[in-house]
């Protein structure tokens, strides 16, 4: 078997028994990029010789007996939102083109100690925002599955590089949905951990109350190897949680049997495409066969969460993009024609060169999805509307997260689709926002309540495109989500399938 | 203001002070003062992507300290909130500071003048709460080409800011309340309260309230004035300020509520304050709660182990300091607004004195004339306690007079020597009793007209002794030279 055929938990194994390098393991990744993403799109950067000679050095250490990380030569990709001291972070956006941050995220430095390979940054919406991946300032990702379609976002490029074999596993983040959607929408296996389970410092923020950052593979039992590393108390980040990691991998073997998962009648309302649909109740079909009772649950307020949510995110975010003003880093405008020294020489009615420097330099590095969210969140913390908007949107998130608290007090899991519909056309709802956003509609719930979430393949459209499903969990019920995920995947071989244009994994 | 002002002057104060933390409120960088430009910052106070606050129990805990001497009720659960503006020296575009659940509230300070120059003022807290500064920008207008340089050193110092209610009358008053509030945040070791440094900032809300002859008070529109960087400044803006209101309400008529607040900055040169720009004062700042800080809770513990910790305020070590060592009211005020050290000093020095009055006396007329004189700190002073309470022992015995004392004090200031060796190296020797007697005696028999005249009821002749007692040695005490002729006389018959 070729190495980029192989799962993250056989590929670890075969480079600590010595069957493949880490050079030869990295370099067939490495090769498999170059080859593919000018067509997929799916990388920013990629760093061919740092990945290589971090790969010769662990190859190096192993052969020197010397101790090596739990990952120890494993090729990663990082979504291009994650602090990297040696590759740029852009967010995939202008404003932020060829930033370099002076510390890595606290999930890259884990990742580092544990001996992973990084092979590049991941392609994305610009700061996160979107759920196709056209809002990147670098182009669009395609979908490896159809070459017109979208990958779904904001996490496009690690889901589809997964799908697209250019790495075994990519770091994604999710604020409503980033990376369970692509997932579900590029044929791959996505987590969602509970809010506060891996830490956000150097995660550039959209919505800090919501982001959450997770682990995208082939398959959960690869998922679960990398939580293993990613997981855990930072004290740089006030809302991480200080709770003992679990031995996520340990925990894959329990059955299923009595488990009890709930599902949500109103997922299957007007909207919900009928080959998905079938999907969906399949996999329900298998995870009974599995032992597992499904049961009808309520979420009354669920109607109320694409509403919640984009309020909640874009105030955040209108104030966690201020920083990008031209001052300190980051793009800044060309001073204009001739230096103005009196406000009234300004031109454009902008009251000093100050102003003018900031409403250009964000003008010009922003793009138009960004600044709809920095304008409605604006607008939703102004004085006078607050009460009516962001207020509100608190009050009823915290009925939502109560929701999801009633739910499993009768369920252990919520299952459901992931996403209404297959991947779409590159285009298809560019025009029409509103569209867009309803992409999130499954998938906004688990943020506001903070819970977990994961996403996997659960059968194709009988054009070939993959269904999602998705199942959610009590706050740190990961490996819960991962055994149900996993014992699906024993069962099924859904996330075995490979895009034609790469062909089909062998078993 | 005069009592004969035809209104009465309304003031309320906004106090920045920074906490005397080694770390800045969000992250572990230093808060040392004048270090270069930029070198105090990391990812965080310099709002780089992906950065994240982490609370700093002290600054907090400092904070509380000044909360509860300044009798705030503390929150049992506060939290923090963003105040978004732009501005080059905030790198984030937002402050992390404190909304609508400030960690503490409803506090007071009163401020009392002991020469009673205004009536004890007791001033309202409306808040306390804890907030990041921001760095500072400096203009360069010298290179001519309105360059702004940053230092985000200062960005993210613990602050904190105090918000009295508007109960000060007189810019007196506000100057007096504001040397009070610094002297206790200094004693609490909250602040150094240093105004050159920035650690003490002070904006000042003022209007005035005018009787009409309807019996209505009309109220001049609210200015806020800022750019005040001494107390004394303050003081003077204030008196403008006040002046200038009511010349122009003589001349408008305006009141408050009719026009927005305006916000005037202080000229210090020019003794004048001067509209700012109107824009500056019309911020929406769209607060909302910081989502990544959790909420802080207090508890009753928490309180009162900080409350056990805070030593005794200004206040109350007054009185203390007055009942325990018998000194005025003035002079335990004088002795406490030096400062802890001072105290700890006169404390020292009283106790082995054994006489609180004289060892005040001392400390007040020639420890803090140096100390004035010289610019210099009490825990440097060359004379410590004991050394002074020597000297002083052997005044009060009657070994030397005060102005000889001064003459040894002076010298042990000089020369940090003690008492013995300055009195040595000062060719000064104690006088002993056997030699005052047989000076005095020679002294009685050169003078037979002074003799008649204190036999004769005029002990005031005696005096004239004296002079020529220190002719013949300077070392005596003239007292006892005039207690032991006087003796000598009433024992000729």
């Amino acid at each position: 078997m070729q190495p980029i055929e192989m799962s993250a938990v056989d590929l670890v194994a075969a480079l600590r028994q010595g069957d493949i390098t880490a050079v030869q393991c990295t370099t067939a990744f490495l090769d498999r990029i170059e080859a593919t993403n000018g067509t997929i799109n799916a990388f920013l950067a990629v760093d061919r010789d740092g990945a290589l000679t971090r790969a010769a050095d662990i190859d190096a250490r192993r052969k020197a007996g010397k101790p090596l990380g739990a990952l120890a030569g494993l090729p990663v990709a990082l979504k291009d939102v994650l602090c990297t001291t040696d590759m740029p972070t852009t967010c995939a956006s202008k404003m932020l083109q060829g930033f370099r941050p002076p510390y890595d995220a606290d999930v890259v430095a884990r990742l580092r100690n544990a001996d992973a390979v990084f092979v590049g940054k991941t392609n994305m919406d610009e700061f996160a925002m979107g759920g196709s991946n056209e809002n990147s300032a670098f182009g669009p990702v395609r979908n490896p599955w159809d070459l017109s379609r979208a990958p779904g976002g904001s996490s496009g490029g690690s889901a589809a590089c997964v799908a697209g074999d250019m790495a075994p596993v990519a770091i994604g983040s999710d604020t409503g949905g980033s990376i369970r959607q692509p997932a579900g929408l590029c044929g791959i296996t996505g987590l969602k951990p509970t809010y506060g389970r891996v830490s956000r410092r150097g995660l550039v923020a959209f919505a800090s109350s919501l982001d959450q950052i997770g682990p995208m593979a082939r398959s959960a039992a690869d998922c679960a190897l990398i939580m293993e590393t990613i997981a855990g108390h930072d004290p740089g980040d006030s809302t991480s949680l200080a709770v003992d990691v679990p031995r996520y991998t340990d925990l894959l073997d329990k059955p299923l049997a009595g488990v009890r998962i709930g599902r949500v009648p109103e997922h299957y309302a007007e909207g919900l495409d009928p080959e998905v649909a079938k999907g969906v109740d399949e996999a329900f079909a298998v995870l009974k066969a599995a032992g597992a009772t499904v049961h009808d649950v309520k979420l009354p307020h669920a109607k109320y969460g694409i509403p919640t949510y984009y309020l909640i995110a874009p105030c955040e975010a209108s104030s966690n993009l201020a920083r990008y003003d031209g001052a300190h880093y980051g793009h800044r405008a060309e001073p204009g024609k001739g230096h103005r020294a009196e406000p009234s020489q300004q031109a454009d009615g902008f009251e000093s060169p100050l102003v003018e420097m900031y409403c250009r330099s964000r003008a010009e590095g922003f793009g138009p999805e960004v600044k709809r969210r920095i304008m409605l969140g604006t607008y939703a913390l102004s004085a006078g509307y607050y009460d009516a908007y962001y207020a509100k949107a608190l009050r009823v998130r915290r009925l939502i997260r109560q929701d999801y608290l009633d739910a499993f007090q009768s369920v252990d899991l919520i299952g459901g689709p992931v996403s209404a519909t297959p991947a779409f056309k590159l285009g298809e709802k560019t025009d029409d926002p509103l569209a867009m956003y309803l992409v999130d509609l499954y998938t906004v719930g688990t943020n506001l309540a903070g819970v977990g979430g994961i996403s996997f393949p659960c059968g194709f459209t009988k054009s070939g495109l993959p269904i999602g499903f998705q199942l959610q969990a009590p706050p740190l019920a990961e490996p819960l989500l991962l055994q149900a995920a996993d014992r699906f995947q024993r069962l099924t071989d859904w996330h075995r399938r490979r895009p034609k244009t790469t062909g089909e994994v062998k078993a | 203001m005069s009592n004969s002002a035809p209104y009465t002057t309304i003031i309320g104060l906004e106090v920045h002070v920074q906490l005397m933390t080694r770390t800045k409120l969000f992250c572990g960088c230093s808060t040392k003062f004048g270090g270069a430009p930029n070198t105090q910052v990391c990812p965080t106070c310099l709002g780089l992507p992906g950065s994240l606050p982490v609370m700093n129990r002290q600054a907090f805990d400092l904070a509380l300290r000044a909360a509860l001497a300044l009798e705030c009720t503390i929150a049992p659960f506060t939290k923090w909130d963003r105040k978004n503006y732009f501005y080059p020296d905030l790198p984030k575009g937002y402050q992390i500071s404190q909304f609508d659940l400030p960690f503490s509230s409803d506090g007071t300070l009163e401020v009392v003048d002991p020469k009673g120059a205004f009536e004890p003022r007791r001033v309202g807290i409306i808040r306390v709460h804890l907030e990041e500064d921001a760095g500072k920008s400096m203009h360069d207008e010298a290179a001519g080409t309105g360059d702004t340089r940053i230092d985000l050193n200062r960005a993210g110092t613990p602050l904190c800011e105090i918000v009295t209610q508007p109960d000060l009358r007189s810019p007196q008053e506000a100057r007096a309340w504001l040397n009070e509030l610094k002297l206790l945040l200094v004693y609490l070791g909250v602040s150094d309260c240093n105004m050159q440094e920035g650690s003490l900032r002070v904006d000042a809300n003022v209007n005035l309230h005018i009787p009409q002859p309807d019996g209505r008070i009309a109220k001049t529109p609210i200015v806020e004035i800022k750019n005040m960087n001494s107390f004394r400044s303050v003081e003077r803006a204030l008196v403008y300020e006040a002046a200038r209101q009511w010349e122009d309400w003589q001349a408008t008529k305006a009141e408050m509520g009719k026009t927005p607040k305006q916000t005037r900055g202080w000229d210090d040169p020019a003794g004048i304050t001067r509209a700012q720009r109107h824009k500056e004062e019309s911020s929406d700042y769209r607060y909302f709660p910081e989502p990544d800080l959790v909420p802080v809770t207090v508890t009753a513990e928490q309180i009162a182990s900080i409350r056990n910790g805070m030593g005794e305020p200004p206040v109350s070590l007054r009185k203390t300091l007055a009942s325990k060592w018998t000194i005025s009211p003035y002079d335990a005020d004088v002795l406490v607004n030096q400062g802890r050290e001072l105290v700890d000093y006169f404390e020292d020095l009283a106790t082995r004195v054994g006489e609180g009055k004289v060892a005040s006396n001392w400390m007040q007329q020639d420890v803090l004339r140096i100390l004035n004189e010289t610019n210099g700190t009490v825990a440097a002073f060359p004379i410590r306690p004991a050394g002074l309470a020597d000297l002083i022992g052997r005044v009060m015995k009657g070994d030397f007079d005060t102005s000889r004392g001064r003459e040894i004090f002076a010298e042990m200031v000089t020369s940090g020597r003690p008492v013995d060796e300055v009195v040595a190296s000062m060719g000064i020797s104690a006088v002993s009793d056997d030699d005052v007697i047989a000076l005095c005696r020679e002294l009685l028999a050169a003078n037979p007209k002074i003799v008649a005249d204190v036999k004769s009821g005029k002990e005031q002749a005696a005096a004239g002794l004296i002079g020529q007692a220190k002719k013949k040695n300077p070392n005596v005490n003239p007292g006892k030279v005039r207690a032991t002729c006087i003796d000598l006389i009433r024992g000729m018959d």
